[in-house]
């Protein structure tokens, strides 16, 4: 990663050294205010509130689930990411819109099973339009064996059909111009999220889709003094898949030689192609493989939250991207790292500031990142 | 934002204008009071010192330890095997890289950890490896930016109305100037091309005229006839002797062991990351352990 | 002598063609919109002024930005918040005062109550601050890192102001603020009167608009001219800035920080404090350009809110800029023209044109319809005609389909623009071999140097 390093500046050596104090102060002042809020105390000094507060346990263990569970959504997601942008070298800004393919597909593909196997009341054009709630459908993972499957073929077709139209968008817009600079890749792909985002807005319209408040979805709940913690069937879903995925994509890449020509490839594309590593077939995998998380990602978060836009894909984006640079481009161990760091950062800001601005510190720790750390907190492994 | 937010210092801009090192070197003693006394202990024809410069990367050595002077006016060769640390030297240097540790004296003034343009600035110019060329700028406008400290590089003066005519002024001026060093070059035929147009020689040649233009008192010249065909390499000889008598002083990193043998008379042999001899090519070319550091084996130093 | 005098009579006739071939372009673009205007009976005046409107915006946002990106390679995406900032501070400082906690809604905020040039100084002046805040930690990454940069700032900007608490606040007895999601009502009355006023040309400005009730019963016209013409004045005045600051030793230190930094930085150019300041300078005119952009002189409304800050018109400029070629000052102002036009107000006026045509109103009809109902008959009777009536109401949504497809087929096919490589040398005078004997020596040098410019 040539981020300037070694290569000093006078901004970067100003910069670099107040800061680290500085991070550190901040640091230890959120970990003692969150206790403190934990505890119901709170400091005042000169009439003012300088720490603590109140912040009930079980909002607070609600708000690590969500985040731990986005952070999940986050990481598999940037897999994806990270890895074009190591190993054909740029920052795909059509990736969000990628999402946001996988979740269209996916719910389409359990909509058409759930009306046509079961309730058999709604024609074909009605259900691959989304114009009816998963509810009217029972379309909860627990919901019986037709709702099962209609989900897990949903799955199926999400990751599969975004691979598919991965592929092409890499056939149509990326390869032609493969070998120009990463800047050149970067302003098409912002043309290909366009293309993509309102080819899904001129499908499905601008209105959101809701499966919202699945009632038949099983769900779990610990009682704590302030309330409830609660965790429901597709949380788990969302963990259990996620976490096997990650695996997977490990031993994949460990085991199987194409891990490896990944890896050389991502190291350094020139000696790659000289060494006679097949490096078209190597992109393409690549492709397959992030498409697939990514596709996979988008329909978890429908089954997450209950609720998907055409937008949702774009707005999500800029998030995954946090990730994939707190942990290091390139690295997969970093991306889902990275993915719950980001996940997490994002619920729990909520503790300190008001929601609203949940997302903006998320991204305000990727840019403090990136200054502190530009090459990322898991630099240097590449693709491992 | 003040008027001199983007100008260059005051001192810069005197030090642009005498051509003799000798001159500048006084400067540089009066400026202040410890660079002046470090300076006494300087003969006053070493205008480069290098003392027991170190870098390491991570846990890799690449320079350990190298001292060397570079005298004034000569044409100094900066040799050794790969992986010796030459490249390396010249990045701490010239400020590309900051060094572990060591100390690098410029005309008496310890410039250590100073940013590249500040070593620039000071007289002190380079050139790259693989020629650094501005390719979507013409070979006039890659000389034009090149002399220090002009009036029309602040934003004010180039943009106000009142201001201008002094910059349109100075362009003239800059304009003889570069296209004098094109035709001393020869390559005045070139002067619209795109730089990236240039062929490999080419480009060495323009990167040598545009730091000329900084009007520099010591060069360093990082590997300058690598890719260049035998019929430029000659003529860039000629250039290099022909501004040597004019009283440049140049330290060149060079692979090819018989170019610096038989144009340099101070050759440094640099070995895993410190000095290994240093002397003039008979002293060099003499020594054994020179021979076997080429030929890989550990040295004994 | 006379050889010399004549040639820079031809240097400054081949510099006067750059404008020239700006004005040629935006009369074909008018002379196009007059005629399908008045085959489908769209007043000229509106038509012309609106036209205008987006013209001048876009021309500006591309000057702007090839500032950055077109000189010195800076990545920024993030145009819209440095807009935003400027706009709202604008707001703050001009806007009518308001008590705090006499305000009639709730979250309601005033301003300062300062002159609108005061206000559009400042919040210039505010952008251009934010953009060194950026610039401190961000230039010294690598373009694609400056690019998720600057993106995120803009949206923690537009998620800031979005945030309710600091809607409104007490400064000294003043309700100030953000407005949260309400955002705020530009109150401060007619722009164009204000900055007519500005430049002692009030009486002016009373005379218009006697003069426009007179003809046309309403003076609304007065404003929508003014606001056309201010734009274009803000782009001339734009332009000639940006090539003044383009040709110079400045504009050639930022071309070469374009190309190679550390080499630039080795020649003893102080690379950073040349990015900054010209970091600061984009951000502060894009600034300026937010406050022109959501003027209500133009009919806009005169609001703003946090979700006209999307990243959305961010992306507009980049294709402004990228059809006109970056680098280009001449470039930016014709893709501004050409993208405003062609892709930004050419979807809606042809949807116009149509509806005036078929005397139909084609967006009621998107609102009834969808993409199933358009899909239906093809299914059935391989009728495609209600496909293509929904494809057409939906052309404002599709336009930004079809701009993302302008930028792949730019970045595959033209690079550098539509209008091509555009040899442009950085410099304050025409770089030609100077005017003197063929031989060598310097004694003709003096009097060969005076030129003017």
């Amino acid at each position: 990663m040539g981020v300037a390093d070694g290569y000093r500046t006078r901004v970067g050596v100003l910069v670099e050294n107040p800061l680290y104090g500085l991070l550190a102060f901040v640091g230890l002042y959120l970990v003692a205010d969150l206790i403190l809020k934990l505890g119901g105390i709170e400091l005042e000094l000169a009439g003012v509130k300088v720490l603590g507060g109140f912040e009930p346990l079980n909002s607070f263990l609600s708000k690590v689930i969500s985040g731990l569970l986005r952070g999940l959504i986050i990481g598999l997601t940037g897999i994806g990411l990270s890895m074009t942008y190591s190993i054909l070298g740029f920052a795909n800004f059509a990736h969000g819109d990628f999402i946001t393919v996988g979740a269209f597909i996916g719910t389409v593909t359990s909509y058409i099973v759930a009306g046509v196997i079961g309730a058999a009341t709604y024609d074909i054009g009605t259900l691959a339009l989304l114009k009816i709630q998963a509810t009217q459908l029972g379309l909860a993972i627990t919901g019986g064996w037709v709702a099962f499957a209609a989900i897990v073929l949903g799955l199926v077709v999400a990751g599969a059909g975004t691979v598919g139209v991965v592929l092409v968008v890499d056939r149509l817009a990326f390869k032609p111009i493969r070998d120009r600079s990463s800047v050149a890749l970067l302003i098409t792909s912002i043309g290909v999220a366009l293309v993509v985002r309102y080819l899904a807005n001129f499908i499905w319209g601008i209105e959101k889709f809701t499966t919202s408040s699945p009632l038949d979805v099983w769900e779990f709940s610990v009682t704590l003094s302030s309330g409830d913690v609660t965790v429901n069937a597709h949380d788990l879903t969302l963990l259990v898949l996620a976490v096997s995925l990650m695996l997977g994509v490990h031993v994949l890449l460990q085991t199987s030689k194409l891990g490896k020509a990944m890896r050389a490839m991502a190291d350094n594309k020139d000696l790659a192609r000289v060494t006679g590593i097949p490096t078209e077939r190597v992109i393409r995998f690549t492709w397959v493989l992030g498409g697939s998380l990514t596709g996979v990602a988008g329909y978890t978060w429908v089954l997450w939250r209950g609720t998907f836009g055409w937008f949702d894909g774009w707005l999500f984006l800029l998030l995954v991207f946090a990730a994939v640079i707190l942990g290091g481009i390139g690295s997969i161990y970093g991306a889902m790292a990275g993915g719950l760091v980001i996940g997490l950062a994002r619920d729990l800001s909520t503790v300190f500031i008001p929601s609203a601005l949940a997302k903006a510190s998320a991204f305000a720790l990727m840019i403090v990142v990136l200054v502190v750390k530009p090459s990322g907190l898991f630099a240097g492994r590449t693709t491992a | 934002m003040s008027d001199t937010d983007i100008d260059a210092p005051d001192e810069a801009v005197q030090a642009n204008v005498p051509d003799d090192a000798d001159v500048d070197y006084e400067e540089a003693e009066t400026q202040d009071s410890e660079t002046e006394e470090a300076a006494k202990h300087v003969p006053e024809a070493v205008p480069l010192q290098v003392e027991s410069l170190t870098k390491q990367f991570g846990g890799l050595t690449a320079v350990d330890g190298a001292s060397f002077e570079v005298e004034q006016g000569s044409l100094t060769g900066l040799i050794g095997p790969n992986g010796a640390g030459k490249s390396t030297t010249f990045n701490c240097i010239t400020g590309v890289l900051e060094p572990t540790a060591g100390v690098v004296r410029f005309n008496g003034e310890d410039i250590t950890g100073l940013a590249p343009h500040e070593v620039a600035d000071r007289g002190l110019a380079r050139t790259f490896q693989i020629a650094r060329e501005l390719g979507e700028m013409t070979v006039l406008e890659n000389l034009m930016l090149a002399p220090m400290g002009q009036r029309g590089e602040s934003l004010w003066r180039s943009v106000l109305p009142f201001t201008r005519r002094s910059v349109v002024e100075e362009e003239e001026e800059v304009l003889e100037e570069v296209w004098d060093t094109l035709e001393f070059f020869d390559i005045d035929h070139l002067a619209d091309e795109y730089a990236g147009n240039l062929s490999g020689g080419q480009r060495k040649l323009l990167e040598l005229a545009r730091v000329l233009l900084t009007d520099p008192d010591v060069l360093l010249l990082d590997e300058p006839f690598a890719g260049v065909n035998p019929s430029l390499e000659e003529r860039l000889l000629e250039h290099l002797h022909e501004l040597r008598e004019q009283g440049y002083t140049f330290l060149i990193v060079e692979h090819d062991m018989d170019l610096i043998m038989n144009n340099c008379e101070r050759v440094i042999v640099m070995h895993q990351g410190s000095v290994l001899t240093e002397g003039t090519p008979e002293d060099v070319k003499s020594d054994e352990r020179v021979l076997e550091a080429y030929l890989g084996g550990e040295v004994e130093t | 002598m006379s050889v010399s005098d004549r040639v820079p009579d031809r240097v400054s006739a081949v510099r006067d063609s750059d404008p020239a071939m700006i004005l040629l372009l935006l009369l074909a673009i008018y002379a196009v919109y007059l005629v399908l205007g008045s085959i489908a009976g769209v007043d000229p005046l509106s038509n012309l002024t609106s036209l205008t409107r987006w013209i001048g915006l876009f021309a500006i946002a591309a000057l702007a930005l090839n500032l950055h990106w077109g000189y010195t390679g800076l990545f920024n995406i993030g145009v819209i918040g440095f807009m935003g900032v400027g706009v709202y501070v604008t707001a703050i400082v001009s806007k009518e005062p308001m008590a705090a906690g006499g305000g009639a809604v709730g979250g309601a905020a005033g301003g300062l109550g300062l002159p609108l040039p005061i206000g559009m100084l400042a919040g210039a002046l505010a952008a251009a601050l934010f953009g060194l805040l950026v610039a401190l930690p961000a230039l010294r990454l690598r373009a694609d890192y400056l690019a998720i940069v600057t993106v995120a700032v803009s949206e923690i900007f537009r998620l800031s102001v979005r945030n309710g608490n600091i809607a409104s606040f007490n400064v000294g007895g003043l309700a100030l603020g953000f407005g949260g999601g309400d955002g705020l009502q530009l109150d401060w009355g007619s722009e164009v009167e204000l900055l007519f006023d500005a430049l002692l040309l009030g009486g002016v400005y009373d005379g218009l608009v006697r003069a426009a009730e007179q003809l046309t019963g309403s003076p609304v016209t007065v404003d929508r001219v003014g606001y056309a013409l201010i734009l274009l004045a803000f782009m001339a005045g734009y332009y000639a800035l940006l090539q003044r600051m383009g040709n110079s030793p400045f504009g050639r230190v930022l071309k070469a920080i374009r190309e190679d930094e550390e080499a630039t930085n080795s020649l003893g150019k102080d690379t950073d404090r040349f990015k900054i300041v010209v970091f600061m300078i984009g951000c502060g005119l894009m600034g300026l350009l937010g406050v022109l952009w959501y003027m209500n002189a133009g009919g806009g409304g005169g609001s703003i809110n946090p979700t006209q800050f999307r990243p959305t018109i961010t992306f507009y400029i980049w294709v402004a800029l990228i059809i006109g070629g970056a680098g280009s000052n001449t470039g930016s102002v014709m893709g501004g023209a050409l993208f405003a036009a062609v892709l930004y107000r050419g979807p809606r006026f042809l949807q116009t044109v149509i509806d005036e045509l078929t005397g139909t109103d084609l967006s009621r009809f998107a609102r009834q319809t969808g993409f199933g109902e358009a899909m239906a008959p093809i299914a059935g009777s391989f009728d495609v005609f209600p496909l293509l009536l929904y494809t057409v109401t939906k052309l404002q949504d599709l336009q930004l389909l079809i701009m993302g497809l302008v930028i792949i087929y730019l970045m595959h096919n033209r690079p550098q623009g539509l209008l091509g490589h555009r040899k442009e040398q950085a410099a304050a005078i025409e770089l030609s071999r100077p005017d003197r004997r063929s031989g060598g020596d310097r004694a003709v040098a003096a009097d060969g140097g005076v030129e003017d410019e």
